[in-house]
């Protein structure tokens, strides 16, 4: 994964953890999906993940639970989600696409 | 839980909704709801059927499709699936009576025939319906099995059902059944609806395209009594393994004429049910009543999508649409100016089921969508729609609505003497029952005579579904009168939740819930007390929640897990669930004489 400049240079300033120097701002946010994936179906948590296809496709997850895993990422990020955006956090690369801009400068 | 009479009447808050005459778009096919009750019978409902030509009784499948295909409704839309990519697939219906006749003719083909019970878990694709009408054709017994159930589920189904047949996915298949196909000696034909129409290939198995392109065209359905069994509904209770409803052909009296005067259709409407068929509604009015009448159904594979839900309404101009109460109040979280963004011109009538519909869900429907989703009652052993809020009649915001006609209800109680009573005064609680004897009651559970004979007392039907009766004769849900959870409109029974989380070492009791929940209505809760040399932590907590997901499937397994030291029990070991509930909700705990240890 190509490292993303800019978060090196965050981090020399924000004094952020070592492990976050070397990952880019993707991999930070697929990580947040995924832990907000583990705490909805923890018997999913260490599946590998098609990142363009429909986690409900993947995994057994109804409603309530995608309900609760937006709260989680909301949770994760501080990121207030309108329930019209629910269908864009759908699938990983989804997720990654709606939340990187909103955590620009983060 | 039964709330003071108080509590009751404060529902009664919100004003009824009254339908000026001029309002209506179309003359409802119930007019005048004292009269038509009046002069009602069930033979008069069952002469708006055919019957099989040539006298030879009735069956559900000749009065959904042939009887439209051998006439002027030919090449009328029957079925237009709309898949979860957007492909389209019309079935009119002379095709679907070919693709039926198909099915049913694979079916003999394989030594199925009258009787043998044919399982279907799959999502709502076409095959899903083509497996029903022609199951049902061939008088085998159709039994639709919620696609999201975990393998024990399944298990608890197939199993005491004896499947002889099952017809599902490849995906399914290998995800969920072929671990538990050794436990299932009797099923004998496993049928494979391949993805992405590439046949299926998995040992053990046949292939759908196969066996569907060798089959005839031709069939004539036997001579079927409407006795005859036709399908089989599972339902959770509270205690033991879920139960099988057993209905048979003549159930589709009730099917049709409810089809008529609950859901209004008329010829022509362009219909759409999003219940799925695992569950009683979405087979009831899924499939076979939209048909009976005639009309075009519309199916929709996605699962709930707000976006997607209006863009259907709108691009097929639904007519009459049919939904549940955990749908609408997802609904009304998107708010009232997304519905006015589409076009929904078409839509004449909206219904509800699944669980009391809340007041407030109405008022809202009524202002964003400028009329009310009318709410009704039934359940899985009723077949069809038994207490209903009809298009002409005044709408009680949070109230079930009045019995169909033929329909005699009551709110009882049960006396000492083994009796039922009446209860006469108005808003007074009690069980609600029905007069045994409707055409699409159930008629037995399967394997067990015993159950099903405790259903009834006194001369009644009794629904374990606490209820009042205002002065109006409208009909208010209080409760149920077990510990059975309602979760997004489907029942899950505590007892198969709490088998599951045993079958974990760590587990030494466990005390399952519903939870209220604003959008779900109930969520299942799990309460655990853990074996010697286990302590309680995340982690754990985390691997039940995992352990019970993978066993019972996302729907039923519980979203939330506390543990405790022991669970409250009576003198005979039962778990006092509904002391678990009252506890967890704050609420007075009631009678505690039985309590023989607490929780800890």
């Amino acid at each position: 994964m190509q490292i993303n400049a800019p978060s090196i240079r965050r981090a020399h300033r924000g004094g952020l953890s070592r492990s976050l120097v070397t990952m880019s701002k993707v991999e930070t946010i697929a990580n947040l999906v995924r832990g907000a994936l583990a705490s909805v179906a923890p018997e999913a948590e260490n599946q590998p993940l098609n990142p363009g296809a429909d986690f409900r496709d993947q995994m057994d997850l109804d409603s309530m639970d995608f309900l609760n895993f937006v709260i989680a990422l909301h949770e994760a990020t501080g990121i207030d989600i309108p329930e019209k955006d629910y269908p864009q956090l759908a699938s990983l690369d989804g997720c990654i696409a709606y939340l990187a801009p909103r955590l620009k400068g983060r | 839980m039964p709330t003071p009479a108080s509590a009751v009447r404060a529902e009664h808050a919100y004003p009824t909704i009254v339908k000026a005459q001029r309002e209506l778009r179309l003359c409802p096919n119930l007019a005048d709801y004292d009269r038509t009750c009046h002069h009602f019978t069930w033979d008069s409902a069952r002469m708006k059927l055919e019957g099989l030509p040539g006298d030879r009784g009735l069956n559900i499948a000749h009065e959904a499709v042939d009887r439209h295909a051998a006439g002027p409704l030919a090449n009328h839309l029957a079925l237009r699936w709309i898949g979860k990519n957007g492909t389209i697939w019309d079935f009119t219906y002379a095709t679907l009576q070919n693709e039926t006749n198909k099915f049913a003719n694979v079916l003999k083909g394989l030594g199925v025939g009258k009787g043998d019970p044919v399982f279907a878990l799959m999502g709502r694709i076409p095959e899903l319906y083509v497996t029903a009408l022609g199951t049902l054709k061939n008088l085998s017994v159709f039994s639709p099995l919620f696609s999201a159930f975990g393998p024990e589920p399944i298990f608890a189904r197939l199993g005491p059902g004896e499947g002889k047949v099952l017809v599902t996915t490849e995906s399914l298949y290998r995800r969920k059944v072929a671990g538990i196909r050794e436990r299932l000696p009797q099923l004998e034909h496993v049928i494979l609806v391949g993805e992405d129409a590439q046949p299926a290939d998995v040992p053990g198995t046949l292939d759908w395209n196969e066996l569907m392109a060798d089959a005839a065209e031709d069939f004539e359905i036997p001579p079927t009594d409407p006795e005859d069994m036709a399908l089989l509904h599972f339902t959770s209770g509270t205690t033991g393994k879920p139960k099988g409803a057993i209905h048979v052909h003549e159930a589709v009296v009730a099917h049709h004429i409810t089809g008529k005067f609950v859901l209004d259709l008329h010829p022509q409407d362009v219909f759409w049910c999003t219940a799925d068929p695992g569950w009683v509604t979405g087979t009831s009015y899924g499939i076979i009543a939209p048909l009976t009448c005639g009309i075009t159904n519309v199916v929709s594979e996605a699962e709930f999508d707000a976006e997607l839900w209006y863009r259907i309404l709108e691009q097929e101009k639904v007519t009459v649409w049919y939904t549940a109460p955990t749908a609408i109040r997802m609904l009304m979280k998107l708010g009232k100016e997304t519905v006015r963004t589409y076009d929904l011109a078409a839509l004449r009538f909206m219904a509800s089921v699944g669980e009391p519909l809340n007041p407030e869900a109405v008022v809202w429907s009524h202002d964003a969508f400028g009329m009310p989703f009318h709410d009704n009652w039934w359940q899985t052993e009723t077949g069809g729609i038994m207490i209903a809020n009809y298009p002409a009649m005044a709408v009680k915001p949070g109230s079930m609505g009045r019995p169909l006609p033929g329909i005699e209800a009551e709110v009882v109680r049960r006396t000492d003497g083994g009796e039922v009573e009446i209860v006469e005064e108005p808003d007074a609680q009690g069980e609600l029952a029905l007069r045994p004897g409707w055409p699409s009651m159930f008629r037995g559970y399967l394997g067990d005579e015993e159950r099903y004979r405790k259903c009834f007392a006194g001369g009644w039907y009794l629904t374990g579904d606490l209820a009042t009766k205002d002065e109006d004769g409208y009909f208010w849900f209080v409760g149920r009168a077990d510990d059975v959870i309602k979760s997004a409109g489907h029942l899950i029974g505590p007892f198969e939740v709490e088998s599951a989380l045993m079958a974990h070492p760590a587990v030494a009791e466990a005390g399952v819930i519903g939870k209220p929940d604003p959008v779900a209505g109930e969520v299942v809760k799990a309460f655990v007390a853990l074996k010697p040399g286990f302590e309680a932590s995340e982690p754990l907590k985390k691997e039940l929640l995992g352990h019970a997901r993978k066993r019972l499937g996302a729907a039923v397994a519980p979203k939330e897990i506390d543990f405790r030291v022991s669970l409250p029990r009576t003198r005979s070991g039962k778990i006092m669930r509904r002391l678990l509930k009252a506890r967890e909700l704050g609420l007075p705990e009631g009678d505690l004489s039985t309590l023989e240890s607490d929780e800890r």
